[in-house]
């Protein structure tokens, strides 16, 4: 049976096949909708871990035990978690030990552009490569059992078209895989220097072997057709290059770490000239270099985004494309925006009435520092929100700390924020910190994490209590607001800057999207009461606008929140319940 | 390509139109928008289908249909249609946050200039038509709608489709939804 799959979950389809027992990722844009699937699966236990590196090493603990283990994560959550995988790769596996990492070229919905296949080669672990959802699901089965037989963890590498593209998907049935038998064996298992030295011996020659595996295919397959051009690419931008070059001769890569040095060469003697095309770092094209080809590939092609056919139409052909066309410069941009009805406008105003530094954090709440709340002053990583806030009290001392904040939201704090308050508290900081708890894991599509109190299966589960946690750090200072009181929040904000000793605030009001939130009605604008102070329009909601020198509510994006008639000075802004009889 | 903002709807649409062209035995490939995007900003997904599929994305000048859920998302991504492909486009107005705060303006009678430009452009009032039905969130449905009667197909492929991809609670407003945009053109 043939079925349309998002890349993302035909690598769940593949986890389930390949008789994984034992799934743990963290949500990140574009990974999350695989463990999300995996979760659908009664025969694999599977978890939302609190950061990529407790998950990986979850996946690790458990593959040792001798389960066929699996964690996802996007290319920034390997960063996280490289500190395992690189010690795995030396331990190995004994249950086959899979990771998935999701690039994001072109920067949907990520910080920055890296390209997860330098882990691979950094890291001396196979890295797999598909370009469709099938391969997704084939590779990623494939990868357990090479697991096994290498004796080495795998990553499936995907980037945003793979994961988030969907094509046809041939089903296949579970395979059963019994537990692999574990016994103590510290010389594989346990990494200190001595047994250390051993294993980085095994690891050398566990690559070579490895060489001479990607050199037999069949992950990499050479298709001879016309020889003028000759392509080598892997994942998406294969697919971009069959779609330009049907015609030509390629090499499409497979396994992306280690590359085929023999079947490289033997390509080269078949074409008469080489491009390499591959979306961000010229990894293929300087191996090709070393081997001493002469290629095209980065001197026309850029290394910045991501990559279209027409992209490498206008580079490598020099064909341009057009009909229809509508003045670009009359367009004005649509950035992504927080939801009407986010309970992060609340906080930013009110701390944008006291003007403080903030040091902002990854999540929906990055969104602030756009305008018009320009709220945000830096964005690291996750947990670097609180942090960075001690580093600028450390370089510039307690009376400028008491000016700056930081924040981060609920799953944030659990990923990688309490360390942050630890750090503060040990080191005699000041700093004021705030979790933006909004109950759920929000920019990624909403999943549950351990403050929100439910499991990846939506059971109820016991949950971190942030208040109880932050005493027990130290912080004798904590206070509960709620953002859509703005005049409290500031009040709140202005007592535990000022304080000479650190403060933890928990801003906490749930995600307007979330179902169990119900707001009433929406906002109706009393004109004779709006004297146009333009102060609803601070707060950056998509549904009040000034058209035609009014100020008018789009019922169809309003969700009845009433933070503006909360920041309205003059009443002129009330909920009516009625607005929406017309439908 | 269907094109909108992102929270109107769009992922629903593409996969209730891709559902179809499976059934009718086609290699179908679409690329999607989730995570940061996917909230408020402007949104693209790719439908592709064919014998044999290989990039989800489509280039430039080369759609057969646009599907516009507001109108100036159609302006922003019409050089992505064929000559004489067709422009289906809601006439709904939603202001980015740059025209929010000021610093730009949302251009004017861009509905106008697409009908004058486009041979083939219909263009609607869908978010209404959803209101008929019940909901404004069947926007997408309207235009789905739209399209099947527009493409000259059997409404019953559609309408299939739209069984097999929404939930059963929801299905008789998304018919009437339905029958709203294929009657509407």
């Amino acid at each position: 049976m043939k079925k349309l799959m998002l890349g993302n979950e035909a690598v769940a389809r593949g986890v389930y096949e390949a008789g994984a027992t034992v799934a743990s990722s963290y949500p990140g844009t574009p990974s999350t909708e695989i463990t999300e699937n995996i979760a659908k699966y009664d025969e694999i236990y599977s978890e939302w871990a609190p950061n990529e590196k407790v998950a990986l090493e979850v996946a690790a603990g458990a593959a040792i035990a001798g389960a066929r283990s699996f964690s996802a994560m996007k290319h920034v959550g390997l960063n996280v978690a490289a500190d395992p995988l690189f010690t795995m790769s030396y331990i190995g596996a004994n249950g086959g030990l899979v990771i998935a990492v999701a690039d994001d070229p072109g920067m949907h919905s990520s910080q920055n552009e890296q390209d997860s296949r330098h882990y691979a080669r950094a890291s001396k672990t196979l890295m797999l490569e598909p370009s469709d959802s099938q391969e997704a699901k084939d590779f990623t089965i494939k990868a357990f059992d090479l697991s096994e037989e290498y004796d080495t963890p795998v990553i499936v590498r995907l980037s945003t078209r793979i994961s988030h593209s969907q094509s046809l998907v041939e089903l296949g049935d579970r395979r059963e895989v019994e537990l692999k038998e574990y016994t103590c064996n510290p010389a594989k298992n346990v990494m200190m220097p001595a047994m250390g030295r051993k294993r980085h011996i095994i690891v050398e020659e566990r690559i070579n072997k490895l060489k001479k595996f990607a050199d037999e295919g069949p992950f990499n397959e050479m298709e001879l057709k016309d020889k003028s051009i000759g392509i080598i690419s892997s994942g998406i931008a294969y697919q971009y290059a069959k779609e330009v070059f049907p015609d030509a001769s390629f090499l499409k890569i497979g396994i992306a770490y280690p590359l085929p040095d023999k079947m490289i060469l033997d390509f080269a003697n078949h074409v008469h000239k080489i491009i390499v095309i591959e979306e961000l770092d010229p990894i293929i094209e300087e191996h090709c270099r070393a081997l001493g080809l002469q290629v095209t590939g980065k001197n026309k092609l850029p290394l910045c985004g991501e990559y279209s056919a027409d992209l490498l139409g206008q580079k490598l052909l020099g064909t341009e494309k057009g009909t229809y066309s509508v003045n670009d410069e009359i367009l004005p941009v649509r950035p992504p925006v927080m939801c009407a009805g986010c309970p992060h406008r609340g906080f930013f105003t009110a701390a944008n009435r006291l003007k403080l530094i903030v040091t902002g954090d990854i999540g929906c709440y990055t969104l602030g520092a756009l305008p018009p709340l320009n709220a945000l002053d830096t964005c690291i990583c996750m947990g670097a929100g609180f942090t960075a806030a001690h580093g600028f009290d450390k370089a510039r001392g307690n009376e400028f700390s008491k000016k700056v904040i930081g924040v981060m939201g609920d799953s944030t704090f659990t990923h990688s924020g309490i360390t942050g308050l630890v750090d503060i508290v040990y080191n005699k900081g000041i700093s004021t910190v705030v979790v933006l708890d909004n109950s759920i894991t929000g920019m990624t599509g909403h999943q549950n994490n351990p403050v929100n109190g439910f499991t990846i299966k939506g059971e109820p589960t016991r949950q971190v209590d942030i208040e109880k946690l932050a005493y027990a750090i130290g912080f004798e200072r904590v206070r509960i607001v709620d953002p859509f009181d703005v005049d409290g929040t500031v009040k709140v904000l202005r007592e535990e800057t000022k304080a000479e000793e650190p403060s933890l605030i928990i801003s906490q009001r749930p995600c307007a999207l979330l179902k169990s939130v119900k707001y009433e009605g929406c906002t109706s604008v009393d004109y004779d009461k709006c004297r146009r102070c333009m102060m609803c329009m601070k707060i950056g909601c998509p549904a009040i606008s000034d058209r035609d020198g009014r100020i008018t509510i789009d019922e169809t994006l309003c969700v009845g929140c009433g933070l503006c008639t909360n920041v309205c000075k003059f009443g002129a802004m009330t909920l009516k319940e009625d607005c929406r009889i017309e439908y | 390509m269907i094109v909108g903002v992102g929270g109107q709807g769009t992922l629903l649409a593409s996969r209730i139109i891709g559902n179809a062209l499976i059934e009718q035995g086609y290699d179908v490939k679409m690329s999607e928008v989730h995570g940061m995007a996917q909230r408020g900003g402007s949104v693209v997904t790719y439908v592709k289908y064919g014998e044999k599929v290989h990039s989800p994305i489509i280039e430039k000048a080369g759609a057969d249909i646009i599907l516009a859920f507001e109108e100036l998302e159609a302006a922003r991504w019409i050089s992505f249609l064929k000559k004489d492909g067709i422009l289906i486009m809601n006439t709904q107005q939603i202001n980015p946050m740059p025209v929010i705060t000021g610093s730009a303006s949302y251009p004017e009678r861009l509905t106008e200039s697409l009908e004058d430009m486009v041979a083939n452009c219909i263009s609607l009032d869908a978010l209404s038509l959803a209101k008929k039905a019940g909901t404004v969130k069947a926007v997408n449905v309207v235009l789905i709608g739209v399209m099947a009667k527009a493409s000259g197909q059997d409404s019953g492929i559609w309408l299939e489709a739209l069984e097999r991809t929404v939930p059963e609670r929801f299905l008789e407003m998304n018919r009437k939804a339905f029958d709203l945009g294929y009657t509407a053109v």
